[in-house]
């Protein structure tokens, strides 16, 4: 009777989430969302519900669920421990915390305690590369994590406290430089008067006057995607923000997310009106499902100030509203058209182009796909003019950019600098010494060693999409950074095409046989080699993912020849030694004695 | 409209809609690839296709021919390319062609065969992924699988959902079929997937050894050699 019962509520409150979203294929990433952390994994039976609910097979549900990192088939935990293992976090001592976390729980990384109360799992870069080691447990986020405080944490789960009593939950801003993206001038009414006062057509010759290019990475012309989708004949437009900032050591879009959200929605606005859309979207990485609150509130705010809903910001004619998506753990859901798969309820794979976004995006509708920063820079340009705009950076480069800066400094944070500024300008203002590498543009972009350090910021020489790990001298380049970037790219390819999922595993081979000192000379030109195999992937993420081992071989190459075996000139990949070590236990031998 | 393409330095015209690979096929010239197959969409999964147009590196299965267009199919650079992604496909499974089924019709070993693999350039990988025989027509050996997706793209009814779906990512893709239609997966269908399955991944139950190793489709002609047969249809 009892289990019946209980049964009978798991299936009320599955019903209760799906009639809560879209009852199609768009709703669906909502509903496995809900489903995992209303039960803290989504069951079979789950997913026969959602199926039956939303008229989608099974199988295809079990293919969107199975390839999202925080969507669990199995339980995870009342508590789900997410603890950050990238690079930065190690270099900040995760490892300490990590076994704190296991000897407090008892259990292991990548496990559930027996009592199913405590899931202890690794998760790639969560954005808070300024505050680690840091944590993600049931959507709060905790960060400088202390061996002291693991244990508060850890005996507060076992007395089940509510998850907002564990202690010392909570994320610091850290803006140490703010610029005239992040300095607040005027009133979101009045930007949006004085954008929607002027045709879209005057809007978009604004936006090119002032040169903007998208703050992603990428630097594609803001005005010109905006003019390639208002020129699409369709019945619906969508402007997209992308706000899934899966970047190691990237944090900016958190920042503007929490702390200058209005000046954010005003640029989706503005966008919308330029393009012709009647819906925005932001489309969130779930790490930042800790901001939903935030953000729905402001969204309320604007659509009472009358700046969103029907007639937006006062002009007849114009309805526009926006609306958050989450993803559910992906990196290549940053890559625009895996975006648009994701918020579609699918895998979140790259698309072929053409067709670009701009012409069939989000439900075969024109598209356009803009990066946080991008936006808010849109919302300024309005306010004060592409003048204004134009005379900051650089020629080429007009304009700001913020930089998350991490790693070996003593004053991490954002700092929003014009383009143009060195290397070396930056490692002042943060405060870094004896420094060995800088990481430009996060694993994707390139590792530069100090003699580079004098060169600029900018599109013209060195293109950042914001992320700057700085890695002094006490570091291991190859083991603590360049390991844990390739096993963060073999960990978030979608596996689609061949190079991406299988040459990335090759490389990490190659390396760890450097890293053994077996590694020879011919090891590094093979791994040049490849580079011209990983350029034929079709998305951006494949197309870098060797870039941690590429850009340090030409940048570092004494770290790698003084590694390198001299002596021979073939070594087997194959450890004789190592595979029939167990078989020499056995039998009392001694590896590599001949048999003796 | 008439469109004008040049492949090799040729001049060919091809149809609205047609894709590069298909255009050069029609022509005599054969493009290796390993995802695209008639009458499924095309998606450029194994990047076999990658050629050079208008100077930039695409897959001809889904770049669709265009007037003006210049692809150059086969460079030294290209083939290099084709012939490294097949060793990358060999040590990522378990390809015994001895002991498979599919010898002679593979069309991964067929590709060995033409550019002339010897040892691959990668260590082999072991895999010991599942072999799945729990449905009653089909075995799924996932060792063999390339991942390919053409089984995942077809629709032998264009409006019913299909009967294989991609799970998990990254090196942990595999391909799953849809078990909770299996009563309706008849022999024909699973002959069907098994044709349309370009190595020894899909194996439908049995039926084994109809044609003699040695007398199967690439055991007579490499592959490609039936499109190189059309011969020049230099306009």
């Amino acid at each position: 009777m009892n289990n019946l019962k209980i049964r009978q509520t798991e299936s009320a409150a599955i019903a209760a989430i799906i009639a809560s979203h879209n009852k199609d294929s768009t709703g669906l990433m909502d509903i496995l969302i809900d489903v995992q952390e209303r039960f803290r994994f989504v069951s079979k039976k789950a997913v026969n519900i959602i199926a039956e609910a939303i008229s989608i097979p099974i199988s295809e549900i079990e293919q969107t669920l199975s390839f999202y990192h925080f969507l669990s088939r199995t339980p995870t935990g009342r508590y789900t421990v997410y603890l950050n293992n990238s690079a930065v976090a190690g270099m900040m001592g995760r490892d300490k915390i990590a076994r704190a976390f296991e000897k407090e729980a008892g259990c292991k990384f990548g496990t559930v305690s027996e009592d199913g109360n405590i899931g202890l799992f690794n998760t790639p870069c969560i954005g808070m590369n300024d505050q680690e080691p840091s944590a993600i447990i049931n959507q709060r986020v905790f960060t400088r994590l202390s061996g002291e405080q693991v244990i508060k944490i850890v005996r507060a789960m076992k007395n089940g406290a509510a998850i907002d009593d564990l202690p010392g939950s909570g994320v610091q801003s850290n803006i140490i430089r703010p610029g005239p993206i992040l300095t607040i001038e005027a009133p979101t009414a009045e930007i949006l008067e004085k954008s929607v006062c002027r045709g879209p057509d005057d809007v978009i010759a604004e936006v090119r006057a002032a040169n903007l290019r998208g703050r992603g990475g990428a630097g594609f012309l803001t005005a010109m995607k905006w003019q390639l989708c208002r020129a699409v004949e369709a019945e619906r437009r969508y402007i997209f923000c992308n706000a899934d900032e899966g970047e190691p050591g990237t944090f900016k879009d958190r920042v503007i997310l929490t702390e200058r959200s209005e000046l954010l929605f005003a640029g989706m606005v503005i966008a919308g009106y330029a393009i012709g859309a009647a819906e925005g979207v932001l489309y969130l990485r779930y790490e930042y499902k800790y901001m939903t609150e935030h953000l729905e509130n402001v969204l309320r705010q604007m659509r009472e100030a009358g700046l969103l809903g029907r007639a937006a910001a006062s002009k007849k004619g114009f309805d526009f509203d926006i609306r958050l998506q989450f993803g559910g753990g992906s990196y290549v859901c940053g890559e625009e058209s895996a975006l648009l798969e994701s918020a579609e309820g699918k895998r979140g794979e790259p698309r072929d182009r053409p067709p670009f976004p701009v012409e069939k995006g989000y439900l075969q509708q024109p598209t356009v796909v803009n990066n946080v920063e991008t936006l808010c820079a849109v919302a300024k340009i309005m306010l004060k003019g592409a003048d204004w705009y134009r005379a900051l950076g650089t020629a080429q480069s007009t304009g700001t950019k913020l930089l998350s800066v991490s790693g070996d400094c003593g004053r991490p944070g954002i700092y929003e600098i014009e383009w143009g500024f060195t290397v070396n300008d930056i490692l002042r203002l943060v405060d870094a010494k004896d420094v060995q590498a800088v990481q430009v543009s996060g694993p994707s972009g390139t590792c530069i060693a100090p003699k580079e350090f004098n060169r600029r910021l900018a599109y013209e020489d060195l293109a950042t999409g914001g992320s700057m790990i700085v890695i002094d001298n006490r570091r291991d380049l190859l083991k603590d950074v360049v390991l844990n970037f390739t096993d963060f790219f073999i960990s978030e390819s979608c596996g689609s095409c061949v190079p991406c999922r299988a040459m990335t595993i090759q490389y990490k081979k190659k390396l760890e046989k450097i890293l053994r000192g077996n590694g020879i000379g011919a090891d590094i030109d093979q791994m040049l080699s490849w580079e011209k195999v990983m350029r034929v992937n079709r998305c951006g993420l494949g197309q870098t993912a060797a870039n941690p081992i590429l850009s340090t071989i030409r940048n570092f190459s004494k770290l790698y020849n003084s590694r390198l075996r001299g002596d021979i000139e073939f070594v087997s990949e194959f450890d004789l030694s190592a595979a029939v070590r167990e078989s020499c236990q056995v039998s009392n031998r001694v590896p590599g004695s001949g048999g003796k | 409209m008439s469109i004008l393409i040049t492949i090799n330095g040729c001049e060919y015209r091809a149809e609205p809609g047609q894709s590069v690979l298909e255009t050069a096929k029609d022509n005599g010239i054969y493009i290796p690839t390993l995802c695209n197959y008639e009458g499924i969409k095309a998606q450029g999964c194994c990047r076999l296709c990658t050629c050079l147009i208008n100077g930039r590196k695409t897959t001809a299965c889904t770049a669709l021919a265009a007037d003006k267009m210049v692809v150059e199919t086969n460079t030294e650079e290209l083939e290099w390319i084709r012939s490294t992604i097949i060793e990358l496909l060999f040590v990522e499974g378990n390809h015994f062609c001895p002991a498979c089924e599919k010898s002679g019709s593979c069309e991964l070993q067929a590709l060995a065969y033409r550019y002339r693999m010897t040892v691959p350039q990668f260590p082999y990988s072991f895999s010991a992924k599942d072999v799945e025989s729990a449905h009653g027509t089909l075995l799924i050996d996932h060792n063999r699988c390339v991942l390919c997706k053409r089984c995942v793209r077809w629709r032998p009814e264009p409006e019913a959902p299909g009967w294989f779906v991609f799970a998990n990512r990254g090196h942990e893709v595999r391909i799953r079929f849809a078990h909770e239609r299996a009563a309706d997966f008849d022999k024909s269908l699973a002959q069907a997937a098994m044709d349309i399955c370009p190595v020894g991944a899909i194996i439908h139950k049995g039926r084994g050894y109809d044609i003699p190793i040695g007398r199967r489709k690439y055991d007579q002609l490499p592959i490609g050699s039936d499109i190189e047969q059309i011969g020049g249809g230099h306009e």
